[in-house]
């Protein structure tokens, strides 16, 4: 079993990295914005469908995961549209983009069920020629955690950065207080917009690499998205605390990932039928997400104020 | 400055729950001015204020600041001209943004807001100085989260962003309502210096009768979606608890009583 665990390790790292550009969009939203947006339950997928459309076509990987992004982010913009100008709940208009999108995922995908591209054309296989590696194996999932690697520390660095602008700001007191954001003269409509158009840009983004790395991107690769995002969040939350430095929990956002796969590799091992593995998710979540409730009920007597405690 | 004219607002209108909570409301102020609002509860005071700020639309008449017309502007449009402060000490602050980031975005209401830093060195100073002058020990607490502060720190906070970006009305909702006497206290008096520093026009509503007449050069008191007394001036002055008791008996109809207005 144990062994069974290392041989999983790369794999499961590669996972981890990828999807922590995923996490890392719904913290925008989640913890930033205090919006919970579904969204990205289709976005992830569209994402991948896009980039491995245009790669399988021979684009550019690097500009078939661009154009990725911004097909994510104009996902975001309209879930965005349906909360802010048409006044539909913020559930709700997550989970009508979402299902929308299915539907555009597979035009995308040219009614097929699941496209691939040759292993060659995808960025994996241009570094890994680059390099001199291969495009499978060991090799394949190295390259990923360096492709990843390098693109999170970019994304940590411009989220960093971004909210700690004046918009930056203005999305921030947005999630926080919106009638004190409207009182200082925020147009909180659009701070909404630009971040759920980051937050499912980088679902996007996401997916698009994930497609990369199966050589191949079908309208099912994001089914249970926001529920693996959340649980990278919370657990994030949980191994680095509130109190950190923004970018400390940025990067608590991307162990959380990692960690979320290395339980997922650990509950396969033992023989856990992957079936189950949504069950696990979701209480994975919830005892992530009971953990403070439970100290403050157990070992403080601090009560829980009325306030709301994100970001 | 300030010019209200035949201001209707009507909610749930067509529905069971219909209500008429501003009947033609007419009102002028001029620069300078500091104008207490008492009046029993659904009587309309926060209804008046919170269609000056465009929290709701209104179903008729007409809203004017210093020649620009704000009856259909958006809220977060009116920010630039008119700033207030809540009578939940939570509302007006984020709790969780420090006090200097709380302070930056306010000092940047109505303005343009960019991808600049959100806030500079120059302004931490100011900040520093005018914080320094509340004597409330904040000016070196600048990080902390505004969240761990008490109701009326947070409360002299928000008094302090809405003076901030230079406004041209102050709205004030029974902004002492949620504190402690003396902290109230504290409070009115900062409201007092602040308005008169910064020579801002006022509107404040207060449940405390004495405070009515303490502060402020005019006085209204509204009944039933209507203006039903003003005075100011020497008026104003004169004024008494028992004269406005009794003032307030005969429009409304009935005696003074439970929670309505506090004598203070």
């Amino acid at each position: 079993m144990f062994q069974g665990l290392i041989n999983a390790l790369p794999g499961g790292i590669s996972q981890g990295l990828m999807w922590a550009i995923l996490a890392l969009g719904v913290y925008v939203t989640y913890k930033i914005l205090d919006f919970a947006d579904l969204t990205v339950d289709g976005s992830l997928a569209t994402g991948g469908c896009v980039a491995i459309v245009l790669t399988a076509a021979k684009v550019h990987p690097i500009l078939a995961i661009i154009v990725a992004f911004f097909a994510g982010a104009l996902a975001g913009i309209i879930t965005a549209l349906l909360n802010t100008k048409l006044k539909i709940p913020a559930i709700l208009s997550g989970i009508l983009t979402m299902s929308a999108l299915f539907s555009i995922n597979k035009i995308i995908l040219g009614k097929r069920a699941n496209v691939s591209a040759s292993p060659k054309l995808t960025i994996i296989g241009r570094l890994a020629n680059l390099f001199g590696m291969s495009s499978s194996g060991l090799d394949r999932n190295i390259l990923t955690i360096g492709l990843c690697v390098i693109l999170l520390a970019g994304i940590i660095a411009f989220l960093y950065w971004f909210f700690g602008t004046e918009w930056g700001s203005s999305i921030r007191a947005t999630g926080n207080n919106q009638t004190m954001a409207t009182a200082q003269g925020i147009n909180t409509d659009r701070a909404k917009i630009i971040a759920l158009a980051m937050s499912n840009g980088l679902a996007a983004l996401s997916g698009a690499v994930i497609s990369q790395y199966q050589f191949s991107g079908d309208v099912n690769m994001a089914s249970g998205t926001i529920v693996i995002g959340l649980a990278s969040v919370v657990i994030g939350q949980l191994v680095v605390g509130e109190r950190g430095s923004f970018w400390v929990r940025l990067v608590g956002v991307v162990l959380g990932s990692l960690i979320y796969r290395l339980i997922f590799a650990l509950a396969v091992q033992i023989g856990l039928d992957p079936d189950n593995l949504k069950l696990i998710s979701s209480i994975i979540i919830v005892i992530a997400l009971c953990i403070p409730t439970i100290k403050q009920k157990f070992f403080s007597n601090h009560k829980v104020g009325g306030e709301k405690n994100n970001a | 400055m300030l010019e209200i004219s035949n201001l209707h607002v009507i909610f749930n209108k067509g529905t069971v729950n219909e209500k008429h909570a501003l009947k033609g409301v007419d009102l002028k102020l001029e620069e300078g001015d500091f104008v207490t609002v008492i009046g029993g509860n659904g009587a309309g005071k926060s209804t008046l204020l919170n269609s000056i700020a465009g929290t709701f639309p209104v179903e008729s008449g007409s809203i004017v600041l210093d020649g620009v017309e704000l009856t259909k502007m958006p809220d977060y449009k009116r920010a630039k001209y008119v700033s207030r402060v809540f009578q939940d000490p939570l509302i007006g602050t984020a709790g969780n943004m420090s006090i200097e980031e709380n302070l930056a975005l306010a000092a940047r209401r109505g303005k343009r807001r960019t991808l600049r830093w959100y806030t500079n060195n120059e302004e931490r100073a100011k900040f520093k100085e005018l914080l320094a002058e509340f004597d409330l020990g904040l000016e070196d607490r600048m990080m902390q989260k505004v969240g761990t502060l008490s109701g009326g720190q947070r409360q002299a906070i928000t008094l302090l962003m809405a003076s901030l970006a230079s406004p041209k009305l102050l709205l004030l909702d029974e902004h002492t309502a949620a504190l402690d006497p003396k902290t109230a206290k504290k409070v009115l008096a900062l409201t007092e210096k602040i308005a008169k520093d910064n020579n801002l026009t006022v509107l404040m509503i207060t449940h405390n009768m004495s405070d009515a007449i303490k502060y402020g050069n005019k006085l209204i008191m509204m009944n039933e979606g209507k203006i039903a007394f003003s005075c100011e001036g020497e008026e104003k002055v004169d004024l008494t608890i028992p004269f406005l008791m009794e003032k307030f008996e005969k429009t409304v109809g009935e005696a003074l009583g439970g929670d309505k207005l506090l004598l203070g």
